[in-house]
């Protein structure tokens, strides 16, 4: 019995949703499911959620790349089997999390996960990404997969994590630090509030296929997509194509996600910037955006040291200089961002005032600055 | 046949963290040995590895732009996906996405994974996301003979629908809730599952302008990150009292529970110092510490979570609780990126969620209407102006809806409100005004 392509529509099953989670849960979270009375972190990584019925659970909390074999979620599935009774979760910063309902449990399933490491050398389960220090990076897909990537995801999360690495198992930071990719504007993967963004962008206009737009195209979409009017309609050769205002351009992208004869990635062209001090969280100040503190670093693969020398770089000078409990968001208003480029020493260019939508409301319109 | 030389990708085996080439490496090697009737390219990891290698060298993406791939009778969960250089990496030539809507919360039962692993294996890559930003378990990378094929497996053995992509509804998601949080103002998990049950048609048929996001917060930490990501945030909250307990507060003090759960454990920030850490740094500066007992002004703080957040064995949410709903987050794409805009400060949260789901109503209605073609809803709120969003949602202006009132004076009054209306006599007012 499978999927019989003479007859589609035979026994045919739709809209039924995702499986009920109630399924999924292990017994200690169904039994205590609303009756949770606190929790704490016991060490980086592991947290204890204790009920109002006197049970506890117990969680070991893994970072994991985002990309996952097969392979690799079998063997999360024999761990989870040999010390979870069959039962484990994801968290929404692809980390792993394994749970168990007695202390006693904890230790041999830590012990287990250490020791696994890939062919390369990498762990596979490294413990933390818990409290006041860096957590799991949520990231798009990148070259591996994606057709409108201005930089690769994967690739640059990885060299990111390696250099971090001490503080995704250490909670040393004053506050939550939520470092985020995205490979485009798109944003698949939102990044426009967090601590830290690394956000794939371009810098040149696309180029249009003249030759083959028309028959790839809707022209009035192509043309309508341009949030600048940059675009307009016009005839090339006697073929039907559009025409790019460089001049207008700001290289979003959006046209090129329209009308697929506009491509404007490139080797020199595309790279990363850098945003900083967004936060989703309401805790003490309200959810705030990430703000553009480096415009555009090279693509440097494999490893994007430019990229991972500035994240570095701002996350020790926050470490360092930010009082406890504030964000890095909270941290840069609170010195004042003159205060921001000089300690972190990164360079101000007029590429970091704004002058799009609302540009007017980011400038300073007072003489409360700092010498 | 795959050639598999990646000198660049091999470098990011090296380091601590996770290396995905490390596995995908494995994925490719142990296709080579496994006797399982593959359905897809027995080479598609070592290609997509070497596709990976080139992008890395010419820094440039090697897909091509879209195609058409998908299951009968829906318009989303797939996305078609090409290589550019097909004769080069043959098994990845064509390379398509499922997104598989994601149960609730992320909770898996191995024998659940094991059947997608072994449906993937087999009939696809191997090569997964767990998870997709938007929350679904994203399939990466099978040929077009193969979609039909997974979908009726998935459905008939694994009793999983697909999620949703393009201008759709996609796949709604949430925090882990009351499964394991004691801050969870209401049940999300429930509350997810529910609404995506209920939009079915809209999750798996376009029929919108734009995609239309949906996201379930417990409590205003916002670990779903939906007051940033979706079009529709729904955030946990109460009406009542912080719950106090007075003993637990003094032992906070004494030194005896750490503050944030032990979250600051990493450094030597010295002792915890209520006045200091939590008195002082309320944003609304309701609360007092005598020394022993601790006050809180109820009626003046607005629920930042901080206080409770550092003293979670000392302070709980209140008994009437329920969910802040806020419509109109987006990423940068078009008009700058926003977050969502507070609009019911308050609504119960229960099953069936009617209230819920016909306010949903009322804003498809008013976005299919008005809506322009990939507008979001956040930019229709800007467009027309929040007042006409709060007409579309039938609810009553409140201050509690801006961060301030306008500082401009171009109010657009409704003719109806004026006494006389608009229509007036030029004649009559030269009567008593010359030119």
């Amino acid at each position: 019995m499978g999927y019989d392509a003479k007859n589609p529509m035979k026994d045919r099953i739709t809209d039924i949703g995702p499986r009920d989670y109630k399924e999924f849960l292990p017994p200690v979270i169904k039994n205590n499911f609303g009756k949770w009375l606190y929790h704490e972190i016991l060490e980086p990584g592991v947290l204890v959620h204790v009920s109002e019925s006197g049970e506890k659970v117990f969680t070991v909390r893994v970072g994991g790349a985002r990309l996952m074999s097969v392979t690799h979620i079998r063997e999360i599935c024999d761990i989870a089997d040999k010390h979870c009774d069959g039962y484990v979760r994801w968290t929404t910063r692809n980390n792993i999390e394994f749970m168990v309902d007695d202390e006693a449990k904890l230790k041999p399933l830590m012990e287990d996960l250490e020791k696994r490491k890939f062919a390369g050398g990498s762990l596979k389960f490294p413990r933390g990404g818990t409290g006041a220090g860096l957590t799991n990076v949520v990231h798009t897909q990148g070259w591996l997969h994606c057709h409108t990537a201005a930089i690769d995801a994967s690739g640059v999360v990885k060299a990111v994590m390696d250099e971090l690495y001490e503080d995704f198992g250490k909670m040393r930071l004053p506050a939550h630090v939520r470092i985020s990719l995205a490979c485009c504007l798109n944003m698949c993967g939102a990044v426009h509030c967090s601590d830290i963004a690394i956000l794939g962008v371009h810098r040149k206009p696309p180029m249009v296929d003249n030759d083959n737009l028309s028959n790839m195209c809707e022209i009035p979409l192509a043309v309508a997509s341009c949030p600048t009017g940059a675009i307009k309609a016009t005839t090339v050769d006697d073929k039907k194509t559009v025409a790019v205002n460089n001049d207008k351009c700001m290289y979003c992208g959006n046209c090129f996600t329209m009308c697929p004869a506009m491509p404007l990635a490139d080797a020199e062209g595309s790279g990363v910037a850098i945003l900083v001090g967004g936060k989703l969280s309401n805790r003490i100040t309200a959810p705030m955006f990430s703000k553009v503190v480096v415009p555009f670093l090279p693509n440097e693969a494999p490893r994007w040291p430019q990229t991972v020398e500035v994240v570095k770089k701002i996350l020790n000078t926050y470490a360092k200089d930010a009082k406890k409990y504030e964000r890095l968001g909270d941290w840069a208003a609170r010195i004042g961002w003159e205060r921001f480029f000089e300690k972190t020493g990164l360079p101000f260019t007029e590429h970091l005032i704004d002058d799009y939508r609302f540009a007017y409301t980011t400038w300073r319109t007072s003489t409360q600055f700092k010498f | 046949m795959a050639k598999r030389k990646t000198p660049m990708l091999d470098e990011l085996e090296n380091g601590k963290w996770p290396s995905f080439v490390s596995d995908i490496k494995q994925e490719a090697e142990k296709r080579k040995t496994s006797d399982i009737d593959f359905q897809t390219p027995k080479e598609v990891c070592d290609d997509l590895l070497d596709l990976l290698e080139l992008s890395f060298k010419d820094r440039e993406g090697h897909w091509k732009h879209g195609g058409v791939a998908g299951v009968f009778g829906y318009g989303g969960g797939v996305i078609g996906r090409y290589c550019d250089q097909p004769e080069e990496f043959p098994a990845v030539k064509d390379f398509h996405t499922l997104r598989v809507n994601q149960p609730s919360s992320y909770f898996y039962k191995t024998e659940f994974l094991r059947q997608m692993c072994e449906l993937w294996e087999r009939r696809g890559s191997g090569i997964t996301n767990m998870h997709g930003s938007t929350g679904d378990i994203i399939l990466l990378g099978t040929t077009t003979p193969q979609i039909e094929e997974i979908f009726w497996e998935l459905t008939h053995n694994l009793k999983q629908d697909l999620g949703g992509s393009g201008s759709n509804l996609r796949s709604p998601n949430c925090c882990i809730g009351k499964s394991r949080c004691e801050f969870a103002c209401y049940d999300t998990q429930e509350a997810c599952r529910n609404l995506t049950l209920e939009f079915q048609d809209e999750l798996h048929r376009p029929s919108f302008g734009y995609k239309f996001k949906m996201k379930f917060d417990g409590c205003p930490n916002g670990c779903v990150a939906s007051i940033a990501r979706s079009d529709m945030s729904v955030i946990g909250t109460w009406k009542d009292d912080i719950r106090i307990d007075q003993e637990a507060v003094r032992a906070y003090v004494a030194g005896e529970f750490k503050p944030d759960g032990g979250g600051f454990a990493g450094r030597d920030w010295g002792p915890f110092d209520i006045v200091k850490e939590v008195i002082d740094l309320c944003p609304t500066h309701c609360m007092a510490w005598n020394g022993n007992k601790l006050g809180i002004n109820n009626r003046e703080c607005n629920r930042c979570m901080h206080c409770i957040n550092t003293m979670p064995r000392a302070l709980r949410i209140g008994k009437e609780t329920g969910a802040s709903i806020l419509f109109g987050a987006k990423a940068p794409i078009l008009e700058g990126a926003q977050l969502s805009t507070l609009t019911i400060p308050f609504m119960p949260m229960e099953e069936p969620f009617n209230e819920i789901k016909e306010l949903i109503g009322k804003i498809w209605d008013w976005w299919s209407e008005e809506g322009r073609s990939r507008e979001r809803l956040g930019e229709l709120m800007q467009r027309k102006g929040f007042a006409k969003f709060l007409e579309v949602c039938e609810v009553k202006a409140d201050p509690r809806m801006i961060k301030e009132p306008r500082s401009n004076p171009y109010i657009f009054w409704k003719e109806a409100d004026i006494p006389g209306g608009w229509e007036r006599d030029i004649k009559d007012f030269r009567k008593r005004h010359q030119k």
